[in-house]
């Protein structure tokens, strides 16, 4: 099934592309800064679209099929969003030029900025982070500012829940705060005793995610923001978990100061194997003065006569630029497209059938697959894949077999205080019957895994590739096709 | 809208799971504030958004409508439509990270050979497969800095012909680790071995951008040799459009190098999604931050690749990774990789002279102009910097009012630079929009 790479394919002086001849007379070169070798492939347009053609149906997607990857909300990623984003009026504008020139841009994100507002019941919204994890370090730095501010320097710990996701921790270290994990509690929710014994006054504050990872709504939320707020913390909101609580439940009305949201989970954008995402930062009024630079700014409201003026503003005491321009707009025209077209209604299905879909599929497998924290879940839920009349399989072993069946499998390992966990996030585009096909393949796989365990073993047999050698992987490091000697010159 | 349950789909499963309403599912949420009345409009159809979408894309006006100059960090460059043609397919675009690898080797190969790419046009040897752009890519590289000398080197000298907004991104990333910056207060004439003096055994980074911020290219080996006499790391941010004419970085030995990909077949799109470039020395790869595709065989001996090197990452290691980078760019990357396969090794080059050529005809033409000077020997790649007679706010007012934006006007973030103004030409611009330029200048601007 092996496809070559691109630089197998190259043949010298073949070309996959013709530029117009230079309409302007030739400059000097300059000589001393010449590249003796370039060695790029030399491959003709039909074979470049084949072989990426070709390498794209080695992939497993949303389009192919069911994808309940848990904590990555794999919904339908509607097309027209496709359409928008690529209108030449949002995909050629030049991010400096001058305000005047680019209104609607500005207005579309303002607009986003309201309905994410209206949303999550955040006072303001940035949207330049350009993911989850860059909205968390933005979310991080901006309560270290909040306490610098005041003052108050010495407020250098962020409790973490051990069932947090992992850029939770590494967002705090690389702001360089200092990371001490909370235990859950017995119902999976935040141990509110753990939680009072590290409040005092280092506590820069705690990151929450609510539903947790284990697709649980926190039923300590209210009290354990309460805790922090009274021992002068902060609250930070992962809100990965957001497509639970479209027009159920307002982040910020739980106390939570600072959320991300995640546009490639909750608002339908791609997730483009591996990105681009987009993490725009809700935050309350107190830490609006805060927020990365730029924010849009309706600065005119305009008249039956005028157009209300946009603009891009620096908030007062803003903790910088988290990165180049302004956020990844192409990303944030998808969503806001998606949003306009559920309304405030089509908002609430999402996640009201989110969490029936999840709950549904709980119910089906939950007689036969553990569920440790057993409760109503959200839009996800986690199992153990753990028998005792089947010893040696593990939570890999029922991935792997699940792509047999034709299904993407769950997120595995994950929360790391589930041991041998699948996560499971079948979100709201799903129909019943598939649904109940994917049931039916789980209670299957677990009679397999007592009375023929090899066949979980040996999977996947029905995908294009085996199991693969990550420690060998890991041990050549063959990160790059390797070149002969001479190949360019 | 994207829900497909019937109201019979719904009975059936709310029996199942054993409850009677949709609401019944949420009962473990606090009654207060539990299904807010949102102050949001009613859902339109697919017809009716496109609509409004399409109305509020006409109010920008697009290079299409203006002639434009505009670079300082982001290009309007060709994008050949097999480009777009690749990212639309779904199998690409609607996979998640390839965490299984036995379904997903679309993805992972197109990763490997972005980064096999990558190095090859850097001269590195090896590339991960992507930050968010630019400015976060060189503030990782002072990341790495800072954690390669396990922060006991706190000095970063940094130049500032490095583009004002990555400067700003370091800033804000580096908060938190007490470091020192130096190099930004020298005269934004002065050149990469104006630094050497500033570096010492506490320096853990020297970092410059080639072509600079100000389009001029120079040579670096003075400066590397100097970082490399203190032991410190040299890390270099490129134009990958320019490296299709220009010495890789690695001829000056660098330890780092970074870039932003938007030029590499990727719209502008009004400052994102783009693409940041990281690329490295072997020996620094697991202090590289990011996801990384190695090669390897499945269980029937096929060759196939995997993310690798994974125990830096922050969903192993947590607060001891190298970065809390997960998502990063892949389609974007993907674009890239697409891209640079059409041009291959002679439609780079192809592009870099063109380039060159139409910004060499600009410079030339510009400095006709009375009062206008571009300076006739410092070499540069298709961006320049043109010193005016006037404010370049003004310039640049007068430009837009006959439909030109002008080019970036540098006072806006170097106080001193008000009279300068950054021009760039791409292959997009066409002799007669230059000429264009130029005519409309001499009417404002004549003797």
């Amino acid at each position: 099934m092996t496809e070559k790479t691109i630089f197998e394919l190259s043949r010298p002086n073949r070309k996959g592309i013709r530029f117009p001849a230079p309409d302007v007379p030739l400059a000097e070169l300059p000589k001393d800064f010449l590249r003796e070798n370039l060695p790029l492939p030399e491959v003709p347009e039909n074979e470049v679209v084949r072989h990426f053609t070709n390498i794209s149906q080695l992939n497993y997607s949303v389009d192919n099929g069911f994808y309940p990857l848990g904590s990555c909300t794999m919904k339908y990623n509607p097309k027209i969003n496709e359409e928008t984003a690529r209108l030449p009026g949002f995909a050629h504008i030049h991010p400096l030029q001058p305000v005047e020139t680019v209104q609607g841009a500005l207005g579309l994100m303002y607009e986003t900025q309201q309905w994410l507002g209206e949303i999550s019941g955040f006072d303001a919204v940035s949207l330049q982070p350009a993911a989850g994890a860059h909205g968390e370090l933005t979310g991080v730095l901006i309560i270290r500012a909040y306490h610098e501010s005041r003052g108050d320097t010495k407020r250098t710990k962020m409790l973490v829940p051990d069932s947090a996701h992992g850029t939770n921790p590494a967002s705090s270290a690389m702001s360089g705060l200092e990371i001490v994990q909370l235990a859950s509690d017995k119902q999976g929710n935040i141990d509110l005793k753990a939680l009072e014994a590290e409040c005092d006054d280092t506590l820069a504050g705690i990151m929450i995610t609510n539903p947790n990872t284990l697709g649980l709504f926190d039923e300590n939320i209210v009290e354990a923001c309460q805790l922090v707020h009274d021992h002068g913390g902060l609250v930070y909101g992962d809100g990965a978990n957001m497509n639970a609580l479209l027009g159920v439940y307002r982040p910020a009305e739980t106390g939570i100061d600072v959320m991300h949201f995640n546009l490639h989970k909750t608002f339908s954008t791609p997730h483009g194997g591996g990105g681009p995402g987009s993490g725009p930062v809700g935050v309350t009024k107190e830490l609006a003065e805060f927020l990365p630079s730029p924010v849009v700014a309706m600065t005119s409201e305009g008249d039956e006569q005028n157009p209300a003026f946009y603009d891009l503003l620096v908030p007062e005491k803003s903790i910088g630029r988290v990165k180049s321009f302004h956020g990844h707009f192409g990303i944030v025209v998808r969503a806001f497209t998606y949003m306009i077209c559920l309304g405030k209604n089509g908002l609430l299905g999402v996640s009201t059938h989110a969490v029936l879909n999840a709950n549904y599929i709980q119910a089906r497998v939950k007689d036969v697959y553990h569920i440790p924290y057993e409760r109503l879940c959200m839009h996800e839920f986690v199992t153990e894949a753990k028998w005792e009349d089947a010893p040696g399989i593990r939570a890999l072993d029922i991935s792997k077999r699940l792509i047999d069946f034709g299904f993407h499998p769950p997120t595995n390992y994950f929360p790391l205080i589930v041991h041998e966990a699948l996560m499971i996030e079948p979100t709201e585009t799903e129909t019943m019957e598939t649904l109940d096909a994917f049931a039916d393949a789980l209670l299957q796989i677990a009679d397999e895994a007592k009375n023929n365990p090899d066949i979980l073993h040996n999977a996947p047999t029905n995908a294009p590739f085996g199991r693969f050698d990550e420690v060998k992987a890991a041990k050549d490091l063959i990160l790059r096709t390797q070149l002969p000697e001479n190949y360019g010159s | 809208m994207y829900t497909p349950h019937t109201q019979a789909d719904r009975d059936a499963m709310l029996k199942v799971i054993g409850v009677n309403e949709l609401e019944d599912l949420f009962q473990c949420l606090p009654e207060k504030g539990k299904f807010p009345n949102l102050e949001l409009p009613d859902g339109i159809s697919e017809m009716e958004a496109l609509d409004e979408l399409q109305f509020i894309s006409s109010v920008n006006e697009t290079p299409q409508e203006l002639v434009s100059f505009l670079g300082a960090g982001a290009y309007n460059h060709y994008i050949p439509a097999a480009v777009d043609s690749i990212l639309r397919r779904s199998e690409f675009y609607t996979a998640y990270t390839p965490y299984q690898p036995e379904i997903a080797q679309g993805t992972l190969q197109a990763i490997f050979e972005y980064q096999s790419l990558i190095s090859a046009l850097t001269g590195m040897d090896v590339s991960n497969a992507s930050h968010y752009d630019g400015a976060t890519a060189v503030a990782e590289a002072v990341n790495m800095a800072y954690h390669n000398f396990r922060g006991k080197r706190r000095k970063i000298v940094l130049s500032n012909a490095v583009n004002p907004q990555y400067r700003e991104t370091i800033q804000t990333y580096m908060k938190g680790m007490n470091l020192e910056f130096v190099g930004e207060d020298l005269d934004p004439e002065a050149g990469p071995d104006d630094l050497i003096e500033l570096i010492d055994e506490n320096t853990a980074l020297v970092l410059v951008q080639y072509p600079d911020f100000f389009g001029r290219i120079f040579d670096l080996t003075k400066l590397s040799e100097a970082a490399h006499a203190q032991k410190a790391l040299f890390s270099v941010h490129i134009n990958p459009i320019a490296l299709g004419l220009l010495k890789p970085p690695s001829e000056f030995d660098a330890d780092i190098v970074t870039g932003e990909g938007q030029p590499l077949g990727i719209p502008m799109s009004f400052g994102g999604p783009y693409l940041g470039l990281f690329a490295t020395k072997k020996q620094y790869v697991r202090k590289m931050a990011g996801r990384v595709a190695g090669e390897t065989v499945d269980t029937h001996g096929n060759r196939g690749y995997v993310l690798t090197l994974s125990t830096r990452e922050q969903h192993i290691r947590r607060e001891q990774a190298t970065s809390n980078i997960c998502t990063n760019q892949g389609l974007i990357a993907l674009a890239s990789t697409v891209y640079l396969t059409l041009l291959g090794k002679s439609g780079l080059k192809e592009l870099a002279e063109l380039n060159y050529h139409k910004a060499h005809y600009a410079a030339d033409r510009i400095s006709t102009v009375p009062g206008f000077i571009v300076n006739p020997v410092q070499p540069f790649f298709n961006e320049f910097v043109v010193h005016c007679p006037a404010p370049a706010e003004e310039v640049n007012e007068h430009l837009l009012s006959r439909d030109i934006l002008g080019g970036y006007d540098l006072g806006l973030v170097y106080p001193s630079q008000k009279y300068e103004l950054l021009v760039a030409v791409t292959e997009m611009n066409p002799r007669s929009e230059i000429d264009y330029m130029v005519e409309v200048l001499e009417e404002e601007y004549h003797d």
